[in-house]
């Protein structure tokens, strides 16, 4: 740091955001040192790094608030949710692009942990932050992030239009954790949930790695299962049948569920994943997912069959359509 | 009584006389759909939706009026999430909030009580709707407020009582064979309503839990009480036959009985509740809502609500009325009938 025009207690103000020394001390202290690689180093216009035959890119922006909730922040989770993007397509995660939107009277120290979080889960997730931006703008402290990724393809086939029907259907987790956080968080409801938020690459890299016949995969966030399985249904021209005793929920957040009128098909996650696999591979497949990180809870939750859209089969016997999300999931009041 | 797979392998192959059963309450309608009963029951066993979710039943008028509260000036809308999107004749308070209105959604009434006091200049006006078993929070509510000499909210209430909307359907022609009786209403009031109700109607009422085991227990327990005039209370565990005497007296403190209008059916009297006078300071005018219209001609909220009509029946279902652009409220709300037939794609067996 020079000249001590930045320090880590100080508020960011509109000269954080004006591209002279403010802004650069604020790079230099916050993200650079945080993000630290060769690449990012040079501080050129743009970034160069190695290419490969078929890379699959995303981006994605995160707006969450609080920037802080139990089991993660802001700048976790928009890393889980770029590289887990790349991932469900079968690509290995190389690179990504950190932007920041920042209002003024955000928190420095906020800030910082947020960058060093970043960090932490790039490597978690075996990626780098190679390209970077910071703009602010008047307002009250807010932060919003925007990250894109590069991953490398080498078999592109794993799409949402390859389910077939006698597929199986694996969940990955526990469903609604991170929607029960968020939640709890804004109304002061004091409870034990934490976020899933949480990279896959370790998952994923093991049924690629072990050349399970993977069909689609899709991480469960906004919108929730009941949407992801619908999505899947109509670009496959299928039917998900799904069994409610094998999905697996956490009993706390079932009764936060319960007692708010939420639906825990449509609640958001951010560390979970279907995959849709062969049935002949779909015991090896849950075992795999069960013996990596963040998949102990993993089950197979049904299967793949011809028709259209989500049918669940209620733990009392009887059946049920499950549609996509509407509205925003507001609670119920009695 | 027998074990669930019994119950529900009887339910399943009942081959007796039709019986059509209603529940009352919305959170029953949710339930009943979310478990998949009307799959497991036999196609003589038909469940009709009630009038039992405050939303549904709060009048196009009313949310008209919090429209206006809410472009007025150091004025906010306070609401449960639920009403956000309910249509009145000039749209939802979504729809207001879009175009500048001030309203903001709480999960507690309670909170309301902070907000106005770190605003003393705005008045908050909170959007009061429920029933029996919303209607202690209200309660509470002023009562912390005149404890905080807090003066600047002000309820618009849409309260409801369910014995005479019971009453009404009694007396209606729609061809129901019992009830399943509202859970949460019956933890506050007992069962002692629904008893002078069943005697009078020779209508057998079983109180039911929310559980998807629960309520087949009672639907199972209605069909061997037909053209009995009989209460059973099958949720022991939360419901005292006397009812919450502590809750009830904390709102007859506050609020006395009133003629309220039911979208869908219009005036009954004496089933609502309304600030009592010596605390219409924290009235916001909910005496003046009397008439019910409707946004859409078409519309068969009025005999969904009654059971006389399935929204399968209604013209507009799923084609001009969705959850997207609802035409009535029963369209509306999570508990409401249409919408839970709509989003669970509900068939009439």
């Amino acid at each position: 740091m020079t000249e001590g025009i930045f320090n880590i207690d100080m508020k960011i103000t509109l000269a954080h955001g004006s591209g002279g020394k403010y802004t650069s001390d604020l790079i230099n202290s916050v993200f650079e040192s945080s993000y630290g690689n060769d690449v990012l180093a040079k501080m050129e216009d743009s970034a160069v790094v190695d290419g490969y035959k078929k890379i699959a890119v995303t981006t994605d922006s995160f707006v969450v608030n609080p920037l802080f909730f139990k089991g993660g922040n802001i700048g976790r989770l928009s890393v889980c949710g770029t590289v887990n993007d790349l991932l469900m397509r079968g690509a290995v995660p190389k690179y990504i692009t950190s932007a920041f939107i920042i209002e003024e009277g955000a928190d420095s120290e906020d800030l910082k942990k947020i960058a060093q979080s970043m960090a932490e889960t790039a490597k978690e997730a075996g990626v780098i932050i190679v390209a970077g931006d910071t703009k602010v703008i008047e307002g009250c402290g807010g932060v919003y992030i925007n990250t894109a990724g590069v991953g490398f393809v080498e078999n592109d086939n794993i799409c949402s239009s390859n389910c077939r029907a006698g597929d199986k259907i694996i969940l990955s987790g526990n469903l609604g954790d991170h929607h029960a956080v968020i939640l709890s968080s804004r109304m002061n409801i004091d409870n034990s949930i934490e976020s899933d938020n949480a990279p896959l690459t370790d998952m994923v890299s093991k049924l690629l790695d072990n050349n399970i016949d993977v069909h689609a995969m899709r991480d469960v966030t906004r919108g929730g299962l009941g949407t992801v399985l619908n999505e899947l249904a109509e670009a496959s021209e299928v039917k998900m049948n799904i069994f409610e005793n094998d999905i697996p929920v956490d009993s706390q957040v079932k009764a936060f569920a319960d007692f708010l009128g939420l639906e825990i098909m449509h609640m958001g996650n951010e560390g979970k994943m279907i995959a849709v696999v062969s049935a002949d591979d779909a015991e090896k497949a849950l075992d795999l997912i069960k013996g990596s990180a963040y998949g102990e809870n993993a089950q197979i939750i049904g299967e793949v069959k011809e028709g259209s859209g989500v049918v669940l089969n209620t733990s009392l016997g009887g059946q049920r359509i499950i549609s996509v999300l509407r509205g925003e999931g507001l609670p119920r009041i009695c | 009584m027998p074990e669930l797979s019994k119950i529900i392998s009887e339910l399943k192959n009942y081959n007796g006389a039709p019986l059509t059963f209603m529940e009352v309450c919305g959170t029953h309608t949710a339930s009943i759909s979310e478990n998949g009963i009307p799959s497991i029951l036999s196609d003589k066993i038909r469940l009709v939706s009630g009038p039992g979710c405050p939303v549904c039943v709060t009048v196009a008028e009313y949310i008209d009026v919090l429209i206006d509260y809410s472009k007025k000036e150091n004025t906010v809308v306070v609401s449960f999430g639920d009403m956000l999107r309910v249509p009145g004749s000039k749209g939802s308070l979504k729809d207001a909030m879009a175009s500048g209105g001030n309203v903001k959604m709480v999960y507690s009434p309670l909170e309301l009580l902070d907000m106005a006091e770190k605003e003393r200049n705005i008045t908050f006006i909170f959007a009061a709707v429920g029933f029996e078993t919303t209607a202690p929070v209200y309660a509470v509510l002023i009562e912390e407020a005149i404890k905080r000499g807090i003066t600047n909210i002000k309820l618009l209430t849409a309260l409801k009582t369910m014995p005479k909307a019971i009453e009404f359907l009694c007396e209606s022609d729609s061809d129901i064979d019992g009830f399943l009786a509202p859970g949460h209403v019956a933890v506050i009031t007992g069962i002692a309503d629904f008893k002078t109700l069943a005697e009078k109607y020779n209508l057998p009422f079983v109180v039911s839990g929310f559980e998807g085991k629960e309520l087949i227990a009672s639907i199972y327990a209605l069909t061997k009480l037909v053209k009995q005039g009989t209460v059973k209370n099958l949720y022991k565990r939360a419901v005292n036959n006397n009812g919450n005497e502590t809750a009830r007296s904390s709102v007859n403190k506050y609020f006395e009985p009133c003629d309220a209008v039911w979208r869908g059916i219009g005036l009954l009297k004496g089933s609502g509740m309304a600030l009592k006078a010596e605390y219409s300071a924290f009235d916001a005018g909910s005496r003046e809502i009397v008439n019910d219209s409707k946004i859409n001609p078409v519309c068969c909220c009025s005999d969904v609500i009654i059971g006389k009509k399935s929204p399968l029946k209604c013209p507009l279902f799923g084609r001009v009325c969705t959850p997207e652009n609802p035409q009535g409220a029963c369209m509306v709300s999570t508990e409401g009938s249409c919408y839970s037939y709509y989003i669970n794609d509900r068939r009439d067996f």
